[in-house]
């Protein structure tokens, strides 16, 4: 099956991944972007979103994983990685394992 | 803990050894199941940590990139440059069974050219290129990154529900099952001890 890539984010963000050939989304905030991911979900296989959107639509995400794709990734915006991305990692180590192994430093 | 609620015959009892046997490999089974997942988790986890480590450090530089070529672009130049993409990215969607889990397998295809900048040099800065050629290169990461982030949150689910059966087993079927056997036993020798001593007192009457 041939899929499609697709980022979902704020203007500014996105713009260079559109020059990459990656299909553009803008949305300003989370409402609309739980639009949009309704919307493209069926149409595209990999989703990036942007941690600014993803944090807050955490619970919305989570649906998602119950199938194999789309395949939805949460990446830094512009102003940084806000560590959201790594938290969910250590979040399905805790629950997977009981304890933390890889990133308790941090 | 509970005992079922069945009558204490033989036909019982021996319906109850057969479940509690096969109770008791289905846990064993799962018990197995469970340790392999996890030996697989930890190692899928590590490489979704090295590359999320990646992706977010090549990511900001990019991004940073990106905007200061935006802020020394006209708006209008920037929209029109960036809107029209030479290549499309397209990627192969497989999956793959980890566990009897499907996890998503992707290969990006098509040929991807590093200078495939699409507009022309004298209207954007060198950030741009920079940043615009930077994307491309990791886009194989990133798509790998999506792939085993998904897998390591699935496999977490799957673990997680794993262990609740091999819980409900141990800790319930397995010990109410035992206590049935145990309860439809002592009642089967006190009926055949009654019956004994009913005979003594018949023979000693007669």
């Amino acid at each position: 099956m041939t899929g499609k890539t697709a980022i979902v984010g704020d203007g500014d963000s996105i713009m260079v991944f559109k020059a990459a050939g990656v299909d553009t989304f803008p949305a300003e905030d989370e409402k609309k972007a739980r639009e949009v991911l309704r919307k493209i979900a069926k149409e595209y296989q990999i989703i990036f979103l942007t941690e600014n959107l993803a944090e807050p639509l955490q619970e919305f995400l989570k649906r998602f994983d119950e199938t194999a794709y789309p395949v939805v990734l949460s990446i830094p915006t512009k102003s940084g990685s806000t560590g959201y991305g790594v938290k969910t990692l250590k979040s399905a180590m805790e629950r997977a394992l009981g304890v933390d192994i890889l990133f308790h430093k941090n | 803990m509970a005992r079922l609620n069945v009558n204490p015959t033989r036909m019982e009892l021996k319906k109850l050894k057969a479940r509690l046997s096969t109770a008791v490999r289905g846990h064993k089974l799962l018990k197995d199941k469970s340790d392999e997942m996890v030996r697989r988790f930890t190692v899928i986890i590590k490489k979704a940590k090295t590359l999320r480590e990646e992706v977010e450090a090549g990511l900001s530089e990019i991004l940073r990139q990106f905007s200061i070529a935006r802020s020394v672009t006209p708006a209008y130049f920037a929209e029109t440059a960036f809107s029209m993409p030479s290549v499309a990215v397209k990627a192969e969607c497989k999956t793959e069974s980890i566990m009897g889990v499907d996890v998503p397998k992707v290969e990006l295809i098509g040929e991807r050219r590093s200078d495939g900048l699409p507009y022309a040099f004298s209207e954007i800065t060198g950030e741009a290129d920079y940043s615009v050629s930077m994307v491309s290169k990791l886009l194989p990461s990133m798509v790998a990154l999506a792939e085993t982030e998904k897998a390591v949150r699935m496999l977490a689910d799957e673990i997680e529900r794993n262990k609740r059966r091999v819980n409900a087993l141990e800790y319930v079927m397995i010990p109410q099952l035992q206590e049935t056997i145990k309860y439809i036993k002592d009642k089967l020798d006190e009926n055949e001890r009654a019956a004994v001593v009913r005979l003594m007192k018949v023979k000693s009457k007669v």
